[in-house]
């Protein structure tokens, strides 16, 4: 049937043998509708519904339609129009629609997806380092999955790590962290950790660069580590109560591979340390401790008591000696990455030198506040969060810190300085390259803990040969190194 | 919890790619997700129902309950007797609304509703007696029912009655007109009323007569698992299940004590009718679903659906409360020389077929359906496997065939709608904006992300108040 109307030109008629679905067919019409000149149109099936439409839309084939044909109506505002029009439902109903392809990928957004979806049932780990804000859902999602997860991410606060940690209990997985940079989990080195060889102790550790030191200690003697499990740095507080401690501690007595266990710390609240203590007392496997406190002993001796105790060997740790010598009236100018070591430092300096002031003060009123440049023993810790806003840590990105010695240097005090390096996974590929030479500029005596291991892709003795050859003393361990720093300071006097 | 240090650990890792690079660099297996920050809702928000120590248990319960859930077709009965609709109460769609705030097909429908009943012999006398006030309104929601498009379900209307063997419990949808010029789509010139009168008549006492003559009753939920293995997802494509539902209620219709003219005239109604099956889906999705109602500390979504003005949505966790935002427009195909100019806001109750993990949920189950807004089939599977991100569970009585038979994707969790940000797909129908239209086409849409913003502030604050 072909027509004139007052608005234009029509086309309407009856196939029989086709068939197409209705949606396509209303894909048909809709993108034959939008062609220019296209007034109207319906490509549908002839069923009486779509007569009363095509009716309605004074396009209708009159009688004799059944609903096994094909009703091709177009109303158009010329002839060249509706021809083409016709053409375009031709091709369309001819063409082949594109082939199903593999299904798009769907990103999973959330750890709980990424959980579901994981082929394994073997032994998993989370992590997460999303935004400190959103880091307690992906947690969650993993403790609900039952598997154990580490929070990178800081920021957190210190009721949602206590409610985190009470869910993991009950659900048998192990919370490290919030906060927690650290950990070596059957020989995989999570964040910031370095290559050590695999052996007997375990390490429980709520600080990072503290379990570094210690671990990369007992690589030296050749004893190693089994596991290096972070509860971050807040797990001791009375807050958390020890909550993923108490847990790590069983985990490991039950580990295989585990001969016994060095908990690495800053001093526990009292009521959780008693709490520690009894959980460690009901183990079948040892438990010392290397809590940095005035009290008790470095870093170094904790881990030279745990050797003696196994039976193995106190090696000579390594270092590089060098001929310095301090001008008179020199102070401690203490620039540290690691939290952990910078207090060890202060530790040990303070019953020498008296009072060091900090960032991060042994004593509150030690504060430097925001006045890194004061006169006097000072120790910094550039990991400090104060300093590491907007900015990576220290242990990848040395800025502000060879920025402070190079004033220490220009302020004319006479100084040494005591500076940690610490190597391995997620740090610095090549921290001398840029200490060395300032070392050198600042022209002051340098002492430099040098926190790593052969097998670290910097290479301890790499590393320790560059900074010697800018003359500065390098040590394994950084109470040596502190001492050393103490023992130049002491000779000027 | 042994199990983490018994070898070396496969890696599931959310955040920065430099520790996820520097495991994968020692030859760690590690599988990174593709992280955002959440799509909506307070990051302290979010925490808090998180660590909502009630949750996991509440939602297993909640979702537990809903595929455990069965329905039996029990009975055809008037909307009068069983849903205590007394004259001049009409039953809609969606969160409450008022005859100022109804959109132009809920007002058709209730202007047909009226005309039908006898309430008014004009348009204009329905128009007034609505807006003087002279007929409650009720959510069928709150009634233990469901309706599609405008929902409207009146005294003389006859009613499914479907009821759950499990709990017991019951849900009411009234019978499907069909498509085009039909009431539910806002429609009310002659021939809608005279083929509602026909379904009080005749439909309506034959289907109660055959039913009830039926020694087993029909087990609905296996006819919607069957429809998803034939190309029916169950809410926009019900072809299958209609003629499923033609074939169990065939030979009862026939033995019904009616002329055969009419019994014929029934059959052919049935067979004639797409959709025949949805307003049987919809009270079984609705049973399902009311048999998680009120489990605290759940964020399971127990109802979606829509006025034509608003959307609304309610959580197993926050009891009888409607949390609403403007409902959106469908994107579509457009029957005849309709566009989108013609389409209402998103109608209907049927939505409840989402909530209940099919229709949009499983897409994948009928491809043609994605068709809709020029999708592939590819799309379709990317549809449903998004979904499996937003829900709790799947349902192994509701099979995906080309995902490998997997279980629908069931469960709505607002936390997960927040925290990926990705909205419930719906597919849905479209009525005409104007009263009286009927439908214009057909289409997919989504709920406003408002719903989904009150419902967590709601849920943040029963888990807070509950630690």
């Amino acid at each position: 049937m072909r027509g004139v109307t007052a608005t234009g030109v029509r086309h309407v008629s009856l196939r029989s043998g086709v068939y197409a679905d209705s949606v396509r067919l209303m894909q048909v019409s809709r993108d034959v509708g939008a062609r220019e000149g296209v007034t109207a149109v319906l490509v549908a099936m002839a069923t009486p519904l779509n007569l009363e439409l095509a009716a309605g839309m004074g396009l209708g084939p009159g009688d004799g339609a059944s609903p096994d044909q094909l009703l091709i109506a177009i109303e158009a505002a010329d002839d060249d129009a509706l021809g083409a029009a016709v053409a375009a439902v031709d091709a369309a109903l001819a063409a082949r629609e594109r082939t199903a392809g593999p299904a798009q990928a769907v990103p999973l957004r959330t750890l709980g997806a990424g959980l579901d979806a994981l082929p394994t049932d073997g032994p998993a780990l989370a992590i997460v380092s999303v935004p400190g804000q959103y880091a307690v859902a992906e947690a969650a999602d993993a403790i609900a999955a039952g598997r154990s997860v580490l929070v990178f991410s800081d920021g957190v606060p210190v009721e949602h790590e206590v409610a985190l940690k009470q869910a993991a209990r009950d659900a048998g997985v192990l919370v490290m962290g919030p906060d927690c940079g650290t950990a070596i989990v059957s020989g995989l080195a999570l964040g910031f950790a370095n290559v050590v060889r695999r052996g007997p102790v375990g390490l429980v550790a709520a600080s990072g660069t503290g379990a570094q030191q210690v671990s990369c200690l007992l690589d030296v003697a050749g004893v190693g580590v089994s596991h290096v499990l972070g509860v971050g740095g807040r797990d001791l507080s009375e807050a958390v109560g020890g909550l993923a401690t108490i847990d790590a501690l069983a985990l490991l007595d039950a580990d295989p591979a585990t001969e016994r266990v060095l908990l690495v710390s800053k001093p526990p609240a009292p009521s959780v340390a008693a709490a520690v203590a009894k959980a460690a007392a009901e183990l079948s496997v040892p438990v010392s401790s290397a809590a940095l406190s005035a009290e008790t002993p470095d870093l170094t001796a904790a881990v030279e008591a745990l050797l003696r105790d196994a039976g193995v060997a106190v090696p000579e740790w390594p270092s590089r000696p060098a001929a310095l010598r301090a001008a008179p009236g020199a102070v401690l100018k203490g620039l540290f990455a690691g939290g952990t070591l910078a207090d060890e430092a202060m530790l040990i300096a303070a019953p020498v030198l008296g009072d060091v002031r900090s960032n991060t003060p042994l004593r509150a009123e030690l504060d430097l506040g925001t006045d890194l440049s004061a006169r006097g023993h000072v120790v910094v810790d550039f990991g400090d969060d104060a300093l590491t806003v907007g900015r990576a840590h220290p242990m990848i990105d040395p800025t502000l810190r060879l920025e402070a010695l190079a004033r220490i240097a220009a302020s004319g005090e006479p100084a040494v300085v005591l500076v940690d390096v610490v190597l391995g996974h997620g740090a610095d590929p090549d921290p001398a390259a840029t200490l060395a030479p300032a070392l050198r500029a600042a022209g002051l005596p340098a002492v430099v803990a040098l926190i790593g291991t052969e097998a670290d892709p910097q290479g301890w003795s790499r590393q320790a040969d560059a900074l010697a050859a800018a003359g500065a003393a390098v040590f394994a361990s950084n109470a040596q190194a502190t001492r050393h720093a103490l023992d130049l300071l002491g000779a000027a006097r | 919890m042994r199990d983490l240090l018994s070898g070396t650990p496969t890696v599931v890792a959310a955040g920065v790619d430099v520790f996820s690079d520097a495991l994968r660099a020692q030859g760690a297996d590690v599988h990174d997700v593709d992280w955002r920050p959440p799509g909506l809702g307070d990051p302290a928000d979010l925490a808090a129902l998180a660590l909502d120590r009630r949750r996991a248990a509440a939602n297993r319960t909640a979702v537990e309950r809903v595929m455990a859930a069965g329905s039996r077709l029990v009975d055809v009965r008037p909307a009068r007797d069983v849903l205590g609709l007394t004259d001049r109460t009409l039953l809609h769609a969606g969160p409450p609304i008022g005859w100022d705030d109804a959109s132009g097909p809920l007002r058709g429908a209730l202007v047909g509703a009226c005309l039908f009943e006898g309430w008014a012999s004009t348009v204009e006398e329905a128009e007034r007696l609505l807006a003087s006030g002279g007929v409650a309104l009720d959510p069928c929601h709150h009634r233990s029912c469901v309706g599609p498009m405008a929902g409207v379900t009146s005294p003389s209307m006859w009613t499914w009655c479907l009821e759950d063997p499990v709990t017991g419990g019951q849900a009411y949808c009234n019978l499907n007109e069909g498509l085009g010029k039909v009431l539910r789509m806002g429609a009310y010139a002659d021939e809608v009323l005279t083929r509602l009168r026909w379904m009080r008549d005749v439909l309506g006492p034959v289907l109660q007569a055959a039913v009830r003559s039926m020694a087993d009753p029909l087990d609905v939920k296996a006819v919607l698992a069957q429809m998803l293995q034939m190309g029916d997802e169950g809410h926009n494509r019900n072809r299958a299940g209609s003629l499923m539902t033609l074939r169990e209620l065939s030979p009862a219709v026939v033995e019904v004590d009616a002329p055969s003219s009419d019994v014929a005239a029934v059959l052919r109604f049935i067979g004639g009718n797409e959709h025949f099956f949805l307003n049987l889906g919809m009270p079984t999705a609705k049973l399902a679903l009311d048999a998680a109602r009120d489990v605290p500390g759940s964020t399971m979504v127990t109802v979606m659906s829509r006025n034509g003005t608003e959307f609304g949505i309610r959580t197993a966790g926050t009891g009888d409360r409607w949390f609403t935002g403007p409902a959106n427009t469908p994107v579509g195909l457009f029957l005849g020389d309709y566009g989108p100019e013609d389409a209402n806001p998103d109608i209907g109750d049927s939505a409840i077929m989402e909530t209940y993990g099919v229709g949009g949920f499983t897409m994948a189950a009928a491809p043609a359906i994605v068709r809709f807004v020029g999708g592939t089939v590819p799309d379709a599977l990317a549809t449903t496997e998004r979904m499996y991100q937003l829900t709790l569970a799947e349902n192994p009585a509701m099979q995906v065939p080309i995902l490998g038979f997997r279980g629908s994707p069931t469960g709505i969790d607002v936390l997960a709608v927040a925290r990926t940000g990705w909205l419930p797909q719906i597919n849905t129908g479209m009525a005409g904006r104007v009263a009286g239209t009927g439908q214009v086409g057909a289409g997919l849409v989504q709920p406003p992300r408002e719903c989904f913003e009150q419902a967590l502030a709601a849920l943040t604050a029963e888990a807070r108040a509950a630690a």
